[in-house]
């Protein structure tokens, strides 16, 4: 009935799981309690739950993507926290058994559910807005996507409470992930999470390169585009181009694990290095579908507090491309030491190192951004900083694994944990949270608070250097990574310090939450309530709506005459809004729950498919086929909003304008 | 205030630098042969390439910061600045400078220290070989001309070079011995090579770098690097070892286990690599001479192809 | 695939923005074009892996090839007829072309089935190597897709059913799935060439 599940596979005998999960319960009734007590059920599901509204999603989405850096974050200072103690015979507080998941989940979870996420969420809450679009060329899809990015992670979490996750790392090498060595669920909860979340993924690609070829605003060719809508086509192009191999890599593992293929275990003929191969051709492609963003994020921030344009806006988009072809071309770097001969190595090597130039002219179009111009220090500006500094360290060290004959004592070190720790926390996180704090405004209507923003990035940014420079070092005194325990004593004190550099990141989160909860408390204060819907003075689109923007973002599509269109209007003094003229209906999609269900089936699916429980799995199946075909003929998708409406949502945010401006 | 910034960063950044140079145990840079002592090398000389461009970079972020703040009314302010051919070509140029040079080097280094290179020695030193298993937990090695193995143990006499053919009879390890040099992964039906040697006596620490599961921490062994008459006196140790490697011990020790100490076998079945080898290629294993497929006769691989 | 019916047309918008439902799901068909991609060259690296079991020679029968080829193409053709009548806004004839083509896409699909039946049964299923894992896995996908594709003809059908006018909405889904179902056609030549004839010479 119940598939290989029994009892035994609760982790009762676990005080650390057992502890979270009632932590996890007791947040969990709170949060249900309370929105019971103010009656906001209706709401939540109404407003967000099924909501098609690119905005609404993006909440979503970077909420999710907080939920799991706490999770991800939770278990990196669990590992730190391990060898800071598990030295010269203490054999520390996590087993292997239990260490090893604690890794590979880290992993997983902060690529797919932080980074992922983050990033999809960025794209949803600027892109439509940014090319003057009312929403997303696919708009249920886009909620989908949304609620398959959320099942995978709630797979992954679940796997914490029954069963057991993955202990293979987080891209799950076999043979070591094959059912010989390891036989329990944890390696498939890693296959299907990441198969259905993959769905997600690959659906928001093909629905923002559509969105972005199709739905500009009329007079916005592509060399007029803003870099962060650049940034997000590009990593679309590169989900579409790489997604689909994860896909194919996980099922194939997942075929050797379910119906006892060969394809890569050690007998039969199985090849392990194709599933290398595979996976690193989605993998490399990866860091660049997170970091392009992260740079389109600098782009927009730098310009904007630097109070002038772009520098070498044209010379940024080339980059932006050449990056996006580089990458495909890269992948065998992960694996110099498997033994290829030194012409592939060396092609690989130098294709890698080739990247840092276009990488290295983005830097420098930032740097001479600032350059005569008038810097602004907001929190969105230190995280920039913070950015270029660190970034510019991590490319370095990239490059130095990016030479083989290097990579040959650096591989697998910790200081390959330092370096892409350098460039997905100083890169990717870092220009999310700028991001955050810049569009913030843009979502709710009121900014977030100053202090503890620069407290956060202080935080966060010495932190990181304590934590991760560390690493270097250990690296070259010879420690690889994965380790549970160890009996050196050099590598001791760094690891100590390695530790105290994750407790500040750890007040560093903390203060980010402080962050959010003093800027929603202080919401209406007049220096924080955004009227204008342009808080910064910036220079694209986005900013010329309100803000938050009404659901259709623009009463009249504006039209764009030049790079920085709303900045092009603002010194003109041509009013992007067209305030006042008359407005025609408006044309929208119709909120639908099949999004959610079909997200449920899945989690049906998935949960069942790990378990063997095979009843379940046709439950799943058969709702998820019924419930597409039934939203295929579903009639009632879209309506009008009414002129008289749009007209009134206008009218009263010219009033607002005139307000602020007669001040 | 971004100041704040870059005295932070630069802090911890310098103090890295310094606490290493002052501190023990850096074994990658502190080689104690000559594909580590080139590596060493490569990665100073590629570090201080990159340094041009990079520090220059920091600087001007922290300088460009600093002096065009907001607040600062006396700077120039470019309110449209947004392009110069001349910058263009520099921002391009010097990094593609730089990395024509790293190229070449890679280029070089990628042929000069090919893990599958053989090191060249004095005329008279005939290089040792070693054949080396990973399994699960531990490392086996096999001395076919001496015809004895050891577990977690590998010693070789100094200044010869040490030609190692790695397999796996389990899943992926990586070979890797930080104060020699190149690591390689050993995998299960494949054969990898690895060319090191010591330049000096030393017991030298030795690990898997490829995450292997639950016993992967304890996969430890110890690289002893002696002169040539210790070595022999090692390899006569070894022989009086009342264990023996035959198929039915080997067996045993290729069962998972964990944390296992040294051991010395005195002999060891002939063709044991190259059975492991063809366990999981159908009984065929390549031959390292010819590069023909040549089958090799053994009970394990007769056993894998009856599954 | 089902996916065509989540690429709704519901956001309309201005005038000058066109339906995005049949390039977004052309868009769609081209990273499923890399799927196949990926799997033809898993199938490259491991077709001599044939662990001591038999070789594509062994196995395949070209004359249950020949037909579920035939079948194949047809179907393309009477599709094509379907869309020709959907053009000329007829519903009747359309609704029967998808209906001819249901049943050779089923005959195909049928055919595929029984084939792999008699390859399991002989102890040469898709766990006997790694080539018949990489061989099953290739043309099993191809074989899904045409499921996919079966359900939604059907799908359509039934909606098309009792209505006499073809909407724009509607329009858009019969040409989604008819770009899907030449597609199949293209990828299973591949196949065909690929796995079957190169395997056999």
């Amino acid at each position: 009935m119940l598939g290989r599940f029994s009892l035994a596979d609760l982790p009762l005998d676990v005080p650390i799981l057992v502890g979270t999960f009632v932590g996890v319960v007791i947040v969990g009734i709170a949060v249900l309690g309370l929105i019971t007590y103010y009656g906001k059920w209706g709401y939540l599901w109404k407003e967000w739950l099924i909501s098609v509204d690119h905005k609404r999603l993006a909440v979503m989405y970077i909420v999710l993507a907080l939920v799991a850096l706490f999770r991800g974050f939770a278990d990196a200072i669990m590992m730190r926290t391990q060898l800071a103690l598990a030295y010269a015979g203490n054999p520390g507080y996590l087993p292997p058994h239990h260490y090893d998941q604690v890794f590979s989940a880290h992993g997983t979870i902060m690529i797919f559910f932080l980074a992922m996420a983050f990033m999809t969420g960025l794209f949803n809450l600027v892109v439509p807005l940014q090319i003057g679009a009312r929403d997303v060329a696919f708009p249920f899809l886009n909620n989908l996507s949304f609620w398959m990015t959320a099942v995978g992670f709630i797979l992954v979490n679940v796997s914490l409470f029954i069963g057991e996750f993955s202990q293979c790392g987080w891209l799950a090498y076999p043979p070591l992930s094959e059912t010989q060595f390891s036989p329990g669920v944890g390696v498939d909860y890693y296959i299907i999470a990441l198969q259905i979340a993959g769905v997600g993924t690959l659906l928001t690609g093909v629905n923002f390169f559509v969105t972005i070829i199709k739905m500009r605003a009329p007079g916005m060719t592509m060399m007029k585009m803003p870099v962060f809508t650049w940034t997000a086509f590009c990593a679309s192009i590169l989900i579409m181009l790489a997604f689909p191999v994860l896909t194919v890599a996980l099922a194939l593992l997942g075929l050797d694990r379910y119906l006892g293929m060969h394809f890569f275990t050690n007998d039969g003929g199985g090849n392990q290095m194709l599933y290398l191969s595979l996976i690193w051709t989605w993998g490399h492609p990866e860091v660049y579908i997170l970091i392009l963003p992260a740079f389109g994020v600098f782009s927009e921030v730098v310009p904007t507090f630097s109070r002038k344009p772009l520098f070498g806006y044209s010379t940024m988009v080339y980059a932006t491309c050449a990056i996006l072809v580089l990458s495909l071309v890269v992948w065998l770097h992960h694996f110099f030491t498997m033994g290829a001969g030194a012409n592939v190595n060396a092609f690989f090597g130098i294709a890698t190192m080739i990247i840092s130039i276009p990488t290295g002219v983005k830097l420098f179009n930032w740097l001479f951004t600032m350059y005569k111009g008038r810097v602004e220090f907001h929190a969105t500006m230190y995280w920039a900083v913070g950015f270029m500094i660190t970034f510019t360290i991590g490319g370095m060290t990239g490059v130095m694994m990016a030479i083989p004959a290097a990579d040959f004592v650096l591989h697998n070190s910790l200081f390959l944990i330092a370096h892409f720790h350098n460039v997905i926390i100083g890169g990717v996180y870092f220009g999310y949270v700028c991001g955050m704090n810049f569009w913030f405004p843009k979502a709710f209507g009121f900014k977030l608070n100053e202090a503890w923003g620069k407290r956060a990035f202080w935080l966060w940014c010495v932190g990181f250097y304590f934590a991760f420079m560390p690493l270097y070092v250990l690296g070259f005194q010879g420690m690889t990574r994965r380790l549970n325990h160890y009996d050196n004593p050099d590598w001791h004190p760094w690891l100590l310090v390695a530790e105290v550099g994750a407790v500040m990141i750890l007040l560093g989160i903390v203060c980010q939450l402080m962050q959010l909860y003093v800027s929603v408390r202080d919401r209406n204060l007049p220096e924080n309530i955004d009227v204008t819907g342009d808080p910064w003075n910036a220079r694209s689109l986005e900013w010329s709506t309100s803000s938050p923007p009404p659901v259709y973002n623009f009463a009249i599509v504006p039209h764009v005459h030049e790079l920085d269109a709303y900045f092009h209007d603002k010194e003109n003094g041509i009013d992007t809004r067209r305030a006042g003229s008359s407005y025609a209906p408006i044309h929208m999609p119709k909120n639908t729950s099949a999004g959610l269900w079909c997200g449920l089936f899945s989690l049906i699916l998935g949960f069942a498919l790990v378990w063997y429980i095979w009843w379940a799995v046709v439950i799943g199946l058969v709702g998820l086929v019924a419930t597409v075909i039934l939203r295929s003929a579903d009639k009632d998708i879209d309506y009008y909003i009414p002129a008289e409406e749009v007209a009134r949502i206008e009218n009263e945010h010219s009033r607002k304008l005139m307000a602020q401006a007669a001040e | 205030m971004n100041r704040k910034v870059v005295q932070y960063g630069q802090m911890a950044g310098l103090a890295s630098l310094l606490l290493l140079g002052g501190c023990s145990g850096l074994d990658v840079l502190d080689p104690k042969g000559p594909v580590g002592d080139q590596q060493k090398f490569l990665i100073l000389e590629s570090t201080i390439a990159m340094l041009i461009v990079v520090i220059p970079t920091i600087l001007l972020t922290c300088w460009f910061a600093w002096k065009y703040r907001s607040g600062n009314t006396s700077a120039e302010y470019l309110k449209n600045w947004s392009h110069s051919n001349k910058l263009e070509v520099i921002v391009w140029g010097v990094p593609t400078i730089i990395i024509v040079f790293l190229a070449v080097i890679t280029y070089q280094t990628c042929y000069s220290l090919d893990p599958y290179k053989p090191l060249e020695a004095k005329a008279d030193v005939k290089p040792l070989h070693v054949e080396v298993v990973a399994l699960d937990w531990k490392w086996l090695f096999i001395y076919p001309e001496q015809g004895i193995a050891t577990v977690n143990q590998l010693a070789m006499p100094v200044n010869t070079p040490v030609d190692f053919l790695l397999t796996s009879d389990s899943v992926m390890n990586a070979f890797f011995v930080p104060r020699l040099g190149s690591m390689i992964y050993a995998m299960a039906g494949m054969q990898t090579q690895l060319h090191l040697m010591a330049s000096e006596p030393g017991d030298f620490a030795g690990e898997s770098a490829n995450y292997s599961g639950r016993g992967f921490s304890d996969m430890k062994f110890r690289a002893l690097a002696m002169p040539q008459d210790q070595f022999d006196a090692w390899v006569a140790k070894v022989r009086e070892s009342s264990d023996t490697l035959d198929d039915a011990s080997y067996a045993r020790l290729a069962a998972p286990s964990e944390a296992n100490p040294v051991a010395y076998y005195s002999t060891v079945v002939p063709n044991l690599f190259d059975q492991i080898v063809a366990k999981y290629n159908n009984g065929m294993v390549m031959d390292k001479s010819t590069g023909q497929m040549i089958h090799v006769q053994s009970a394990m691989a007769d056993e894998s192809m009856k599954e | 695939m089902a996916h065509d019916t989540t690429l709704a047309d519901a956001h309309g918008h201005d005038e000058h923005h066109e339906s995005p439902v049949v390039f977004g799901f052309w868009v769609y068909l081209m990273t499923d074009c890399i799927i196949f991609g990926t799997l033809f060259g898993v199938f490259a690296v491991l077709h001599n892996q044939f662990a001591g079991g038999p070789s594509g020679k062994d196995l395949f029968e070209m004359s249950t090839l020949g037909l579920e080829t035939a079948l194949l193409l047809i179907s393309s053709i009477t599709y094509g007829f379907g869309m020709i009548a959907a053009h000329k806004g007829k519903v009747n004839p359309v609704i029967l072309w998808l209906g001819v083509t249901f049943l050779l896409g089923l005959g195909f699909v049928g055919l595929e089935v029984s084939e792999f039946r008699g390859l399991i049964a002989e102890g040469n299923g898709p766990d006997r190597s790694a080539f018949l894992s990489a061989f099953f896995t290739l043309v099993s996908t191809h074989g899904l897709h045409v499921t996919c594709g079966l359900i939604w003809i059907v799908t359509l059908m039934v909606q098309l059913a009792g209505t006499t006018t073809i909407p724009e909405r509607m329009m858009n889904k019969l040409t989604c799935l008819s770009l899907f179902w030449h597609f199949l056609d293209i990828v299973w030549i591949c196949v065909f060439t690929y796995v079957y004839l190169a395997s056999m010479i």
